[in-house]
């Protein structure tokens, strides 16, 4: 915790207001508005993220941390309130192209080779083809993937098509990376790689991330700050900061993790209950 | 060599039944009545061959012709309905009540519209027979596809037609060839019945029904084999086209 303080003070002496990464306030989602099947997914978000942060999302099914996830992303727009990206309207930020998502399934597509669809959205933005080689062949080795470049999605297992996912939401050295259950569907072993991959990915390139989990070790051994949603309608129910220092094996039988396990715990069992 | 792997052991059955073809009826039925050996097929193939060979090209330029047209307006419906919200509300519901004609069931009332010897009567016959699996299994392949592949290309701000392109068209193909070779095998049967209500005198159709009408079993069977040389070649030259047009897919990447 020592570091922090001094990061968030360095920035509140520029414009801490406009540093923010993102800047959420009394954002609500309905949908459906005035029909039978209408849903308040969400009701009064107020959530700002600083630069350089590493927050999850985390709550029971239908607590709305999806649609927080895709109100950011500006996916969908908020039916009232105001989401700021990098101090600009979320949906001028996706159009800025500012940060990278990836989604629960790896969503490759299986006609592009894996070099290829790291080049999706390089090809998007218009990058030449030698740019884009080069970057595609720097973010397979960062995903540590090298040698499948050539290869089609369907011939890697799910960690790996993860991995490729994940290269290729970095392709474009987005400051902001959207992340929505990214792991959910990979095996307790490949996940706990995937994650230490992330992190040290993330620690490599300084990207913000959000999150979005629903296993409660996940978002404490990833995270420096847990937010914790409750359903229906989704709102934030507490914040949890999480200071283990650097993650490795061993923080995964620290009695500090342990303890961090149980505070989230308990602040989502309030939330069930 | 590989590729000749996968053709031995249905060329070893066919040949065994052929076989078996033969001798069964050399030993039960010598005249050839009911159903000519397979010698006095080839037989007949060979001695009308001048008729079995312009019978295939009148037959099968209704059925190729049929297939491009029937192909070319199924996609077209398919890309109209996908994209325009009052273009899918309006032709689909057309599109599903029409297909539950049986359009081959229009066949003599088309010889009225076209002209009893034209081959055009054929044609529309096939045309529309084409239409309905590729327009819906198309539409289908576009519209299924998977939501997290729609939402990154919204995410990287692409417009809706980079995401047809990049998503939805790719997504399409494996559909779409699987309606195309049921669409190659039903223009066959659609151009040789249509022909035997109408349309040009000298195709397969017709030959067939003159043939066995003049009990002439061995060259009706003569043509039938022509015909079905017909949608052997277009069923082929599908398998081919697939391979070019989508390398990628696990079907064509790991054969089972």
């Amino acid at each position: 915790m020592s570091e922090e303080p001094a990061m968030s003070e360095a920035m509140s002496t520029g414009e801490a207001e406009s540093q923010l990464v993102i800047d959420i306030r009394g954002a609500t989602k309905v949908f459906n508005p005035g029909r039978s099947n209408r849903v308040e997914a969400l009701a009064e978000i107020d959530m700002a993220v600083e630069p350089g942060e590493f927050v999850t999302l985390i709550g029971p099914s239908g607590c709305g941390k999806s649609t927080l996830l895709r109100l950011v992303a500006s996916l969908i727009s908020p039916s009232s309130g105001s989401v700021q990206v990098n101090a600009k309207p979320a949906e001028q930020a996706r159009l800025d192209r500012d940060y990278g998502m990836a989604f629960q399934t790896a969503g490759l597509f299986d006609w592009r080779t894996v070099t290829k669809n790291i080049e999706l959205p390089l090809e998007l933005m218009g990058w030449s083809k030698g740019d884009r080689r080069r970057r595609a062949s720097e973010m397979l080795e960062l995903v540590k993937l090298s040698e499948f470049a050539k290869h089609h999605p369907n011939e890697l297992s799910g960690g790996m098509q993860q991995r490729v996912a994940i290269a290729r939401a970095l392709a474009f050295s987005p400051s902001l990376l959207l992340m929505d259950e990214p792991f959910g569907a990979l095996d307790e072993m490949t996940r706990e790689h995937m994650q230490d991959e992330l992190l040290r990915i993330w620690e490599e390139t300084e990207t913000t991330v959000v999150f979005v989990t629903h296993s409660i070790p996940e978002a404490v051994y990833l995270s420096t700050r847990v937010v914790v949603m409750s359903p229906r309608p989704g709102t934030i129910a507490s914040t949890i900061d999480v200071d283990l220092g650097d993650r490795s094996a061993a923080t995964r039988d620290d009695p500090a993790f342990f303890k961090k396990v149980t505070e989230v715990r308990i602040a989502l069992r309030e939330v069930e209950g | 060599m590989n590729a000749l792997k996968g053709f031995s052991a249905p060329i070893v059955a066919g040949v065994v039944l052929f076989g078996l073809w033969q001798g069964v009826l050399s030993l039960f039925n010598p005249d050839g009545f009911v159903l000519p050996a397979p010698s006095e097929i080839v037989g007949a193939l060979i001695d009308n061959w001048d008729e079995v060979y312009q019978g295939v090209r009148i037959t099968g330029f209704v059925v190729v012709s049929g297939l491009i047209a029937g192909i070319i307006l199924g996609i077209l419906a398919a890309l109209l309905v996908t994209r325009f919200r009052t273009a899918n509300e309006t032709i689909t519901p057309l599109a599903v009540a029409v297909n539950a004609i049986p359009i081959i069931a229009l066949a003599p009332i088309f010889n009225n519209w076209f002209g009893l010897t034209s081959p055009r009567s054929n044609q529309a016959i096939v045309v529309a027979l084409v239409f309905f699996p590729i327009f819906i299994n198309t539409t289908r392949g576009l519209t299924q596809v998977d939501r997290s592949q729609v939402e990154l290309m919204e995410s990287y701000a692409a417009s809706r037609s980079r995401i047809t392109r990049e998503v939805r068209i790719p997504n399409a193909m494996p559909f779409f060839f699987t309606a195309l070779k049921l669409a190659t095998s039903l223009a066959v049967i659609a151009a040789i019945v249509a022909e035997y209500f109408g349309g040009r005198q000298d195709a397969l159709g017709p030959m067939i029904t003159q043939s066995a009408g003049l009990t002439r079993y061995d060259e009706a069977w003569a043509a039938v084999l022509a015909s079905t040389a017909i949608g052997a070649v277009l069923h082929f030259a599908v398998l081919v086209l697939e391979r070019v047009a989508m390398p990628w897919h696990s079907l064509i990447r790991n054969p089972k």
